[in-house]
Parts: C-alpha cells; structure tokens; sequence
C-alpha cells in the first residue's frame, strides 16, 4: 500500500452481505465510478456494477458514495473522499440484485402508475402543436424536464422508506412536467394516479430529493404543485373536469 | 369516491383548518398577553368571557379547527410509523372525538360560566 492508495468499502453481496475493503490508486481528477472501474478490472472481476455513458447523462451509474445517493460519473472523489477512504453501497429503497447494481423494474414501474408518459391526439399529418416557450405551463415543465431517472431522489426519499407503495418523487416530478404539458389528454387520469397517500399528498416536504438531485431539479416544488392542482381538482374541479 | 380523491380532500382540509388555526392561535395569544398584565384570576377570565356570546363563537372555531387538523396529522404520522396495525383510523378518530367533546365542554363552560 502506497501513501497515497484509497481504502474502499464496497457492498458485496444482494439483500444480505458484506462491505468488503479494496486499495485502489489515488489519482487526480478521479471520479467514484474510476474507482469502482479499476476494482472491477484490476482487483476483482466478479463484482458487478451498472453505468453506461461516463459523462452524466444515461443516469444508471448511481450508488450510495460515503452514506449519500450520487451519481459516480460525476462526483470526483476529491469532493467526497474522508480522509483516505470511501464507502460504496448500492442506492437505498431498492431491492439489491448483486453488490451495487439494484433491480430498478419497481422504480420506473412507478413513473407508469404516476401516468408518467405522453399521449396526445395530433398525428403526423397535423401542424405542429404550438407551445408558447415563456407560458406558465412550459416554464413549469422545463424545471423538471431535465431528469435522467437515475434514482438519487427515490433512494433519499424517507417517504419511500416508510411507505413503500409511495410513488416517489422522480416519477411524481414526471407527472408535474406532463401536467403541464399542454398537448397531454390524460391529465384527468394522472391526477387520480398521483393523488392521496400513494401520490403526492404523502410528501413530507423535507427536501432531500431535491437537495440530492444531480441535474439541480426540485422535485418537492413539482410535488407540491401537484398537492395544490389535485387537491383544488378534487374539491372545486380543474379546468380538466373534476375528480 | 377513490382513496385518493379522499385523501387529496383531506390534505386540503388539513391545510384550510391550519390558515385557520394560525389566525386563532395569534388572537389567543395576543388575548393572553393582554388579559395577563398585572396578574389574572378565574373570575377575571370568567367575568370576560361569561355570556360573550364573540368569545363563545371564537373559541368554538378554534376547537372545530383543531377536529379537522389534528387528527389527519396524526393518522399520516401513525400510518407511516405502525403500517400494518390498521390502528392509524380508529385512533385518529377517537382524538378527533375527544377534541370535539372536551373543547366544546370548555366553551360551553367558559360561556355560561359552568351553571350549565
């Protein structure tokens, strides 16, 4: 072991396990998914892991880094590293289908139940729909547009701990965007989707999704945007119809 | 009506009977500061409130408010920390009954000055 070698803790093992403490080389500028590289080609190459493009934009390379959800690709160690050494785990919430690859299918599975994805009634031989880049709506969706479903939000999500038929927020921040979609025709059956207890009523508004969320998106405005045009539709109707 | 349209109803209660209660606990406050400057007694308070019909309506919002609020936050914090009890309901609803029940006793009370 030189000085300045990394002592590293990785999760090995699926729902039962061990961390198991590697020596990799410290090098500058060297990011977590680097280290978890070099364990996997240079030290043991049984250990399986999940990522794709490097550069933060497929979102499957994340891991919980020293106790916190991030995305690996992009966090250097320097910003992260205590002392000489890093802990690295699978993300929380979901279940561990070996060493620090989770079995997501429930995750996106949620993004489905929200009414996570698009349906309009235009087809190819129609104009294009017109949306006013500086309305309301489309400034509303482009806040939460950016989202990679990487899972940071839903494994630092307590709700989702405590309540695990929780939708979550990364697919409840996807039914915001949609909500606000205005060529969208299922808004009606979204807002009964992401309503009450499994919905966004259950958000505690504590802010981790958002405090952790690498591309800077802020799924507790976009849950709690939801909580208010849910809610009125439920009592007083929407411009939708009522619930 | 769905479980979801419920619940999406009960968050908007829960939040209209705060707005309320956030009014009412700044006058009951402000009544207090008030009422308490060089000391206070029972028959000083009794003899503001008995027969005031302002004060009666006041505080009978104020135990409604508290019906409609407390027992919603505690049945969300019981259904997150014992899930499986199938106790949150019942117990919520028992404190919402016993709100209900001891504040407006206690208004009646402080109304009629406990003659009733």
């Amino acid at each position: 072991m030189s000085n300045t070698d990394l002592k590293v803790k990785v999760w090995r093992g699926a729902e039962q396990g061990e961390f198991v403490e590697y020596l990799v080389p410290r090098n500058s500028n060297q990011t977590v998914l680097d280290v978890v590289t070099y364990i996997q080609r240079k030290l043991d190459p049984t250990l399986s892991y999940r990522f794709a493009c490097r550069v933060g934009m497929c979102g499957s390379c994340a891991m919980t880094v020293n106790g916190v959800a991030r995305w690996t690709c992009r966090t250097h160690v320097s910003q992260i590293v205590k002392g000489d050494s890093l802990e690295i785990a699978p993300l929380n919430n979901l279940p561990v289908i070996k060493d620090l690859a989770t079995d997501m299918r429930e995750f996106f599975n949620k993004w489905k139940g929200a009414v996570g994805f698009f349906k309009g009634t235009q087809t190819r031989h129609d104009d294009f729909a017109k949306v006013e880049p500086q309305s309301e709506e489309r400034q509303l969706a482009n806040a939460g547009i950016e989202c990679i479903g990487c899972g940071v939000c839903y494994a630092s999500c307590e709700v989702v701990e405590a309540r695990p038929n929780y939708l979550g927020p990364a697919a409840l921040n996807r039914a915001w965007t949609l909500t606000n979609d205005i060529r969208d025709v299922q808004q009606l059956e979204r807002m009964q989707a992401v309503a009450g207890d499994a919905g966004c009523h259950a958000c505690h508004t504590q802010g981790s999704c958002t405090e952790r969320c690498p591309k800077a998106i802020e799924p507790t405005a976009s849950i709690a945007g939801l909580k208010k045009l849910v809610a009125r539709a439920a009592v007083r109707g929407s411009k939708w119809g009522k619930l | 009506m769905s479980q979801g349209v419920l619940q999406a109803k009960l968050w908007y209660a829960q939040r209209i009977s705060a707005m309320i209660l956030g009014i009412c606990v700044a006058i009951h406050l402000l009544i207090i500061f008030y009422a308490i400057r060089g000391g206070i007694s029972a028959q000083e308070i009794l003899g503001r409130t008995q027969g005031n019909i302002a004060f009666a309506l006041f505080y009978e919002l104020f135990v409604l408010a508290c019906f409609v609020h407390a027992p919603i936050g505690v049945a969300n914090i019981l259904q997150e920390t014992i899930p499986k009890t199938g106790l949150a309901k019942p117990i919520s609803w028992v404190l919402a009954i016993a709100i209900l029940a001891l504040g407006t006793t206690a208004v009646v009370g402080v109304y009629t000055g406990g003659s009733l």
